[in-house]
Formats: C-alpha cells, sequence, structure tokens
C-alpha cells in the first residue's frame, strides 16, 4: 500500500485503508485527524503517536518475507463451514441505538458500507422480527395450503424441495428503510439510512406452481393471506396477479438453505414487494376473494399522508438509488486524489435504466457506469470516476428505472407525502465531504 | 387372514385406487396430503373486517379489565398509555375495524406468549381495549356478531392507495432527469447537531473497514463481561427481555440495577427466585411484574446465578 500512486485517493476508514502501524500513509493519517480536531479523534492520536517506539521493523513488506510465507498453514477443512476472515470481525449487522424497545420487535441493518457487487452474504443480510426470531425443525414444518382451492394441501419441506423450482436474484428491501430521515437527517451511515435492504438468488417453487397444484379458484380468488409460524404469526395480503406473477416460495438463499434470521426453513419472496410481504417461516396461505386487513396493514405498514389519512396496501418499492461509498462515516484523504463513487440502485417495477451521479448537491449530473448484470426488481451496482479537488463536494446519486420514474428529491416527497408517512422513503440521499475529506449525511 | 378378509382387503384397496384416481389427475405432482377440516381448523385463525373467521365465544369490557391488568398492563399501560410499548392510542387513531385488533390479540400477543388466551378471552380484551379507546360503552360485549358492527373512529381514513399496488401504478412524485445548471443555488439545509453521533453511537470508525481489528492502532473492543452459560439463554427462553434489558430500564429495571440492589444480601439469591416466582410491585416502582410460574426451579437459580455476576452499572 505504501507503494501507491501518490496521485491516487485514500479513503480513511474504508476498504482501501489496510495500513500498518508504521506505514507512510498511517502517519499522514494521523496528520489529518489531529487537523481535524475533535477530542475522541485526537485523544486516540496520541496514544497512537506512541506505539511506533514499540512496532517491530514492517519485515512483511518487501524486501522482507512475512511469516505466512514461512509457516505451514492450516489444514484443508479446518473450518468444516467457512466463516470470514478474523480481520473482518467488525463486518456485521447493526442495530440503531434508541430505535426499538425490544430486542425482539427490532431490526439489525445491512453494512452496506462494506460490501462490494449486488449480492448480500447471507450473514449480513438485514433482520426484521416482529415477535423474535424462531428456530423451526424443517421435519417438522408444514405449508398449508387453503381457501378457494379445489384441494386444501398440506406440503413438507421434502415436498417442496421436489417441487420444480426456480432461482431468481432479488433485492428484498423493507418499507420502512430511511424511514428515520422523512424528517431530517438522522443517522450518521448508509448502514443505517439504507441497510434494510439485501439482495440475494432466491431458490424456491413459484407460488403459481403451488396454486395451480392445489387447483385454485381461477374466478374467485383476488387476494391471498400468507402467514408466518413465528410467535407474531405476522400476516400480509398478497393480490393474486404478484402470486401468479413472480412470487416464490424460497427455501434457499445464495445457494444454501435460508438463515434463520431470513426465514428458515420457507419464507415467501414477493419480487420489489416492501419487506413485511415476503412473510418468514411461512406455514399457511389462504387464498381469498377480499383483502385481509391484517393489524400490518392498518396501524402499521400504512402511509400517513399531511391530511390525516392513510395509505393502505402501498406495496412496491419505487425507484431508489444511493452512494455507498464515500458515504457518512468515512474520511477522504488526498486531496486531489482519484476516487470512485459506487452505490446501489433498485426498483420494485422493473430494472434500472440509468444512474446519474452529482458531486455539486443536484445542480449538475453525469451517468455513471451500471455494472452488469442488470436484473429485474434487484440490485443494480453502479460506478462513476471523481478527483475530488479538496474543496467541500456534495454527493449524490439519482437513478432511472424502465418506466421512466426518476427517483425523487427529498423535498418533492414531502411536498405530497408530509413528513409523518414513516414508510415509501426513496429521496435522493445526500452525502457531504467536507473540506478535512470527512462525510456527513446532510440534506440540501 | 381368511379369504373373505383378504378379498375385503383387496376391494378395499381398489377402492382407494379410485378414489384417489381424479385427485391424482388433477395434481400432476403427487406431492403434498390433502389437507383436513381439523389440520386447516387448528391454523385458519385469520378474522377479516366483514367477522369472516371470528370464531364462537364472547367476551365483556368488564372481564377484559381483569385479563388486561394481569396480561397487558405492565407493558402497555393501565390505561393503555403505555410510551415505553405501542401505546394502545393507535386502536383510535390509525386502526379501521375492531376485527382486526381481535385477530392481532389472538395471534401475537401477549407478546411473551402469543396465542395463550382463550376465545372468550381475546373477546373480552378486545372489548376492554376498545372500551378504553372510548370507542364502545362500558357494558360492551365482544362476539362474532358484535364486533364487525362496531364502528371505528379512523375507518374512512385508511385509504387503499392504487399507486402502490401494482407495478404500473401511478407514481405520485416524479422527478425529471435534468442533467445540467438544475438548481440555482444549493445550500446543506439540514445536519446531524454535532456531538450527536459520537454520544449515541460511539466511535463509529469501527464501522468500516481498516479499523479496530486490522488497525491495531484503533480503540479496543471493549470486552464483554464473564457470563454464567445459560443465563443469557434463559432470559430469551422465559421472555424476562420483554421487559427488562442487561443494561437499561425498559418496563422493569435493568438486570444490573437488580444485582446491584442485591449484591451486599447474603439472602438475595432465595429472595430473588421468591420475588421472581411471585411477583409483585413497590420495589422499583408502580407497574407490577406479573408472577412467573412457568421457569423451572433449576432455570431460575441459573438466572439469579447469572444475575449476580453481572457489573455494576458505575
Amino acid at each position: 500500500m505504501d507503494q501507491q500512486d501518490p496521485k491516487r485517493g485514500r479513503v480513511l476508514p474504508a476498504p482501501e485503508n489496510f495500513l500498518d502501524p508504521a506505514g507512510k500513509s498511517r502517519r499522514r493519517a494521523l496528520g489529518g485527524l489531529l487537523t481535524g480536531g475533535a477530542a475522541l479523534l485526537a485523544a486516540n492520536s496520541l496514544r497512537a503517536a506512541e506505539v511506533p517506539a514499540g512496532t517491530p521493523a514492517p519485515t512483511r513488506f518487501p524486501p522482507g518475507v512475512p511469516p505466512w510465507s514461512q509457516t505451514l498453514g492450516k489444514p484443508v477443512g479446518a473450518n468444516p463451514y467457512g466463516v470470514p476472515a478474523t480481520f473482518e470481525g467488525n463486518i456485521i449487522r447493526r442495530s440503531s441505538p434508541g430505535l426499538t424497545t425490544t430486542t425482539q420487535s427490532s431490526v439489525a441493518f445491512t453494512p452496506l458500507q462494506n460490501l462490494f457487487g449486488i449480492i448480500t452474504p447471507n450473514g449480513l443480510h438485514f433482520e426484521r422480527n416482529h415477535n423474535g426470531r424462531p428456530d423451526i425443525d424443517p421435519y417438522q414444518h408444514r405449508l398449508l395450503l387453503h381457501g378457494l382451492v379445489r384441494e386444501p394441501k398440506l406440503y413438507t419441506m421434502e415436498d417442496l424441495l421436489r417441487l420444480p423450482s426456480v432461482s431468481r436474484i432479488h433485492f428484498v428491501e423493507c418499507g420502512a428503510n430511511s424511514a428515520m430521515e422523512w424528517a431530517n437527517p438522522s443517522v450518521p451511515t448508509v448502514q443505517y439510512t439504507h441497510g434494510m435492504l439485501g439482495c440475494s438468488e432466491w431458490t424456491g417453487v413459484l407460488l403459481s406452481t403451488l396454486l395451480e397444484d392445489a387447483g385454485f379458484d381461477e374466478k374467485k380468488a383476488k387476494y391471498l393471506l400468507a402467514e408466518g409460524a413465528d410467535a407474531a404469526g405476522l400476516t400480509r395480503t398478497i393480490p393474486i396477479g404478484f402470486a401468479l406473477d413472480d412470487v416464490i416460495v424460497a427455501y434457499g438463499q445464495n445457494g444454501e438453505m435460508l438463515r434463520p434470521e431470513q426465514g428458515y426453513p420457507l419464507r415467501l419472496l414477493v419480487p420489489g414487494v416492501q419487506g413485511i410481504s415476503n412473510v418468514k417461516w411461512l406455514r399457511r396461505i389462504k387464498v381469498g376473494d377480499q383483502p385481509f386487513n391484517t393489524r400490518e396493514e392498518t396501524l402499521q405498514y400504512s402511509d400517513l399522508m399531511p391530511d390525516g389519512s392513510s395509505r393502505q396496501y402501498t406495496w412496491i418499492q419505487e425507484a431508489k438509488s444511493v452512494i455507498t461509498s464515500p458515504s457518512g462515516g468515512q474520511q477522504l484523504l488526498d486531496k486531489g486524489g482519484y476516487f470512485e463513487i459506487t452505490g446501489l440502485a433498485w426498483s420494485g417495477r422493473g430494472h434500472i435504466k440509468r444512474v446519474d451521479i452529482s458531486t455539486d448537491g443536484g445542480k449538475n449530473w453525469r451517468a455513471a457506469k451500471l455494472q452488469t448484470p442488470v436484473l429485474e426488481k434487484a440490485l443494480t451496482r453502479f460506478r462513476a470516476d471523481w478527483t475530488w479537488d479538496g474543496s467541500p463536494a456534495l454527493l449524490q446519486s439519482r437513478c432511472i428505472d424502465s418506466t421512466g420514474y426518476v427517483q425523487p428529491k427529498m423535498r418533492q416527497l414531502r411536498e405530497v407525502r408530509g413528513t409523518a408517512s414513516i414508510y415509501h422513503n426513496n429521496a435522493i440521499q445526500t452525502w457531504l465531504v467536507d473540506a478535512e475529506g470527512k462525510v456527513h449525511n446532510v440534506e440540501v | 387372514m381368511s379369504r373373505s378378509e383378504r378379498i375385503v382387503g383387496a376391494l378395499a384397496a381398489i377402492a382407494l385406487l379410485v378414489a384417489a384416481g381424479p385427485a391424482a389427475a388433477q395434481s400432476k405432482y403427487h406431492l403434498g396430503q390433502k389437507a383436513t377440516p381439523e389440520q386447516i381448523a387448528g391454523w385458519d385463525i385469520d378474522v377479516r373486517p366483514d367477522g369472516a373467521g371470528l370464531p364462537a365465544g364472547q367476551g365483556s369490557v368488564s372481564q377484559g379489565n381483569d385479563i388486561y391488568d394481569a396480561q397487558c398492563a405492565s407493558c402497555h399501560g393501565t390505561f393503555g398509555e403505555s410510551n415505553t410499548y405501542l401505546a394502545l392510542t393507535g386502536v383510535k387513531t390509525k386502526l379501521n375495524y375492531a376485527t382486526t385488533l381481535y385477530d392481532y390479540i389472538n395471534r401475537a400477543m401477549p407478546f411473551p406468549h402469543s396465542k395463550s388466551l382463550s376465545a372468550d378471552e381475546v373477546y373480552a380484551v378486545t372489548a376492554y381495549v376498545l372500551n378504553l379507546s372510548d370507542v364502545v360503552p362500558a357494558d360492551f360485549v365482544a362476539d362474532r356478531d358484535s364486533l364487525p358492527k362496531v364502528e371505528m373512529p379512523y375507518r374512512d381514513r385508511v385509504k387503499p392507495y392504487s399507486g402502490l399496488m401494482s407495478v404500473d401504478g401511478k407514481a405520485d412524485v416524479q422527478n425529471t432527469a435534468c442533467m445540467q445548471n438544475c438548481e440555482k443555488e444549493v445550500k446543506v439545509t439540514a445536519s446531524l447537531p454535532a456531538g450527536f453521533v459520537e454520544n449515541l453511537y460511539g466511535d463509529i470508525r469501527d464501522n468500516f473497514r481498516g479499523l479496530a481489528t486490522m488497525n491495531k492502532l484503533a480503540p479496543p473492543v471493549t470486552s464483554a463481561p464473564v457470563e454464567v452459560a445459560g443465563g443469557l439463554e434463559l432470559i430469551q427462553k422465559h421472555g424476562c427481555v420483554v421487559c427488562h434489558a442487561v443494561d437499561k430500564k425498559i418496563v422493569g429495571p435493568a438486570f444490573r440495577s437488580v444485582a446491584d440492589k442485591y449484591r451486599d444480601n447474603a439472602d438475595a439469591r432465595a429472595q430473588l427466585i421468591r420475588k421472581i416466582r411471585d411477583g409483585g410491585s413497590g420495589a422499583w416502582g408502580t407497574v407490577p411484574m406479573p408472577p412467573q410460574t412457568e421457569p423451572s426451579d433449576a432455570d431460575l437459580a441459573t438466572v439469579v446465578e447469572w444475575l449476580s455476576t453481572l457489573p455494576g452499572e458505575k
């Protein structure tokens, strides 16, 4: 790292910052922190300044040979189920302090700032439960499909694993993602602003396959009820149109069985629709002829409007994007350095057509590069080159989906929906890079 | 087996094949069983606004009062006013059908042991909560006929919103894809208050790669206290964490506060076990702790042992 091109910009607390204690970049980083002046950081820098005396010579770098090149490594199979490197120990889901009263009805956010590409590692996919996470024995789990069907059916997991299957990559976003930002910026990092978001390759049986298997009433069936086997018995109404289109009764997540946090052994996957409709620990589907008006469709997950009314059945997650690096909490070094701006875009109505980037708070825009694959109702990774000139910058991304819809500004959303609606905040996010390179969550 | 028995057996087998025939022809996978009415009845618990799904039974406001005080008040407040847990004010100001209240209490409440109330009890608690919210009079009796007829104050204000109900629904807020000179002036209009992040989130530098674990100069991760095996699992299993957290007050005191209070008391363990078993109020405020009859003596002993190992609050 020490020999990198000095013109290449570096981010202090970010993937590029694999620094050695005695390294040149570390000293420059300390300089940056000291000029920052924050008491906390300064205190840490003082501690750090004492370290070099006892620091061993950097023999791990050329011409030295590091110990791992001279020592027999661990045996194959030392970790029969692999885990991330110990150095990745701080790449974890986090709960936002003070957000929820209990740890059972709560949420832990995906660390979007740490991730690459479009697939969320299974252990980092955000977790939102309503009455705690059950541990379900798959051999004793059953899916009941009944209501307006010719033959009500009870499926075992083995039955479901034998039925024709599909694997598809889709995002899951909580309807309340970015909820804390409706009134004003209130959280520091993209993990908290946008981290109720994940994207996986989901495997399972198309719901339409099961509906046909049970002989659903094609004339009368209008809405389905999906119910979880958790203590919440969480229920949501699913329209028959979605059910026959692309809804999956899923047991697989990125090549393995679902994680318990994502509904092991069975969940619903309703592409493009707010997270709560993707009912986890799925135990029952009832075919009906009218919406079910569940508690999670009235008391919560309905959008409060300025006139005091509530919008109900707000299923679709509209097009949204966010820059994940540079993002809140990071610090850029090297004024005049090159930085790659990168982030994620997605739409519940189709695929992403274009993502634009602004570094001046939305005055001027240019198109970012989209990384393939660009899939329907899936995260799309975008990238743009940026050379920071060292002066304050306001970074924004704005996406356009396959319907031509353009991601709105926060004030445009507020003009129509006010500030109390909690759900469906898909506004453009602004990150301020200040003159010291520190990145902050702001609104313009 | 006699000849006649064999014939009967063969006939029965043929009858079975015939019976299975049409269904098998319709379902090409031959997977899954036909669900019996009894099986469906056990799980078919949803209740619709028109009352479909409401079971037989009934419950009055006064019956509900007793159940509520024993099973609900500790979280929701004696008058549904709690601001720790969801206040029940939403029943009046956001809920459109009383049937949904029944459905939810029946499937998801009480929080630590859901689906434990009988139909009569759910009707009674529903009636009481509706009365607390001034929606029904004190002599209201909830049953499958009366509940769908309750006029919720907010009913007409909850409306399906077609814009987000289908992929091609019309968007209500649109931006334009302007590329040059799109804003006259750009100003930062809102940001996080100074000190906010440090106070609430601590040092967030370890939220990124290259710190804490990878950068040896970063502040050390605070080590967790040594814990008695099983204590944490048991407070989850028995639902203690619904009202208590290790280091903060929720409805009841923090476990560390309890540990502090009994730290120098020789008889503390027996006393604590008794208090958990019998419940009570007064020691930590007026909110009563319900009696805990379910955990075994061994589990309570483990929990109390675990409590005694918690570090003090300071």
